[in-house]
């Protein structure tokens, strides 16, 4: 590891391993990284538990940062499945697209996709934010208890299949509905909340702009299928 | 869980360096797919001549060049190469009847791939041993596909890896597992189609290769597959015209596409395309559940 100036290091995963990496990104001993040739390699900066900035210069592959907490992670590439999966706080950012189950039960923090992001975007989110500049695949927000996604672009089929709550802000169109969720109206406070989500992306200066607001729609539970009904009994 | 690569170059020059990419690409699937691994090959002249045919085989008896040329009239010479499990026959014949000419002398082995263009290897072992194994690194020619295997279903043996080749030419590698596979080859039986193995990707293949001699194209033959089968599945099929990928509606199953001017690939994994020459300026994109992707030559 070469350290660069006061605080930074960097780490060539052309030469070191992801497993020397992240023991060092969990007893850190500088305060900002630079990952160099990341070359779709798995778990980069898995279990960051310390404010640390990390810079990932490259795409990666399975679960770039899960279980987040506070770091602030930017890949300056592409992102494989899982990635943020399970993150409690912190920043995670994506220049690129990033696979499938992105910000899986994530129970915190902010999970930026600058491009678009592949199926089963924020299933069974917990309590994290998710924002998604360009379009989200089908069967978006599966099972989401908590939390909220933007996208601003479109959103595939199924969204929010069996969502109990979060609230889902799409800005294009919807491919179909899944079970229970269903178009709601936008208050103040939701229109409030996406705008400081936007702002949060650093999408300020859309944010600002009511006409661009006055694009999104706000997706959530019909609370249908909270509870077993007694018609559903000759089901089973 | 198994990996699947495939590598379909469109510029000429990159040619000889098939084998090269290919064991590259290899590398970064073999932690999906530690117990075996197959490959076959597309346009390696040293490997199956111009003019002739290929017959890949396993279970195969020693000394079958002799007996299997004397059912070849015209035929004056079988080549035989051992490649670890499999062997594999050239002659300058049809590929269906050095296939025939096989099954006579010797019916107790298998073929596992016939083409005039195409080699296919299988065995089981640790897949960077294999690709030593199978010389890959060697491999010349325009098109290459291989799976590294996790057994979910069915045994680990040579039979059971993939590609699975039952048609001219045509080479199927899966990841995932069918649910409705036995049912499905109850009713090939039915109709004179017998099998090699108890695994589900070879029904996939022989549905597949049965549609295809029907006369529908990959395309169309991948859609029917996609409403016949239950199951989770990425395929990729390889044909001696192209390649075609499909995934389950689900889409479960990982599955990256990079496109570039001079060659399309398809991999499990993006660091199995990481290395590709160009793969900066590729178009790089994940299949949409569902939808069959087809390129010709």
């Amino acid at each position: 590891m070469e350290t660069l100036k006061q605080g930074t290091a960097e780490i060539d995963l052309a030469v070191q391993s992801v497993r020397e990496l992240n023991a060092e990104l969990h007893a850190p001993n500088a305060q900002r990284y630079v990952v160099r040739h990341p070359r779709g390699a798995h778990a980069v900066a898995a279990g960051v538990n310390a404010p640390l900035e990390v810079q990932i210069d490259g795409d990666v592959g399975y679960y770039c940062a899960g279980m987040n907490q506070e770091g602030l992670i930017t890949v300056e590439g592409s992102a494989g499945p899982g990635v943020a999966e399970n993150m409690m706080s912190g920043v995670v950012r994506i220049r690129g697209n990033a696979s499938q189950s992105a910000g899986a039960s994530s129970h915190g923090g902010l999970l930026i996709i600058e491009g678009n992001v592949s199926t089963r975007c924020g299933i069974s989110l917990k309590g994290g934010d998710i924002v998604v500049g360009g379009n989200m695949g089908a069967m978006g927000a599966f099972m989401a208890q908590a939390g909220r996604i933007v996208v601003c672009g479109d959103a595939g089929d199924g969204l929010g299949d069996s969502i109990y709550e979060a609230d889902i802000y799409v800005r294009g169109t919807v491919g179909t509905l899944g079970a229970d969720c269903i178009k709601k109206d936008m208050g103040p406070a939701h229109r409030k909340a996406l705008r400081d989500l936007l702002a949060q992306a650093d999408m300020a200066p859309q944010a600002e702009k009511q006409d661009y607001l006055d694009g999104f729609s706000r997706y959530g539970s019909a609370r249908k299928l909270y509870h077993f009904t007694h018609e559903h009994a000759r089901s089973y | 869980m198994c990996g699947i690569i495939g590598l379909h170059l469109r510029d000429p020059e990159l040619y000889p360096r098939l084998g090269p990419l290919m064991v590259q690409m290899l590398q970064g699937i073999v932690v999906r797919g530690p117990d075996s691994a197959g490959v076959a090959i597309y346009g390696d002249r040293s490997r199956c001549p111009e003019g002739q045919a290929a017959v890949s085989l396993l279970n195969a008896p020693e000394d079958l060049a002799v007996a299997v040329a004397s059912e070849l009239p015209g035929v004056e010479k079988v080549r035989v190469e051992l490649v670890g499990e499999t062997t594999v026959l050239t002659a300058e014949t049809s590929p269906e009847m050095l296939a025939s000419a096989v099954i006579t002398v010797a019916p107790e082995s298998r073929v596992v791939g016939i083409g005039e263009d195409m080699v296919v290897y299988k065995g089981i072992g640790n897949p960077n041993d294999l690709a030593g194994t199978y010389r890959l690194q060697d491999a010349q020619g325009w098109q290459g596909i291989a799976h590294t295997r996790m057994a979910t279903e069915s045994a680990i043996n040579a039979e059971g890896c993939h590609p699975f080749s039952v048609g001219v030419g045509v080479s199927l590698v899966h990841n995932g597992s069918f649910s409705n596979y036995a049912t499905i080859r109850r009713e090939l039986q039915r109709g004179g189609i017998s099998f090699d193995s108890l695994n589900d990707t070879e029904v996939g293949a022989r549905f597949v290769a049965s549609r295809l001699a029907e006369g529908d194209d990959l395309a169309t033959a991948l859609t029917a597959l996609g409403d016949k089968f239950d199951g989770f599945y990425t395929l990729l099929v390889t044909t001696e015209h192209g390649f075609a990928v499909v995934r389950d509606e689900f889409a479960c199953k990982p599955a990256i596409i990079a496109e570039h001017p001079r060659w399309v690939a398809m991999a499990s994994e993006f660091q199995a395309l990481a290395m590709l020459p160009g793969i900066d300026e590729a178009h790089v994109f994940e299949p949409l559940p569902g939808r069959v992707y087809a390129w010709k030559r």
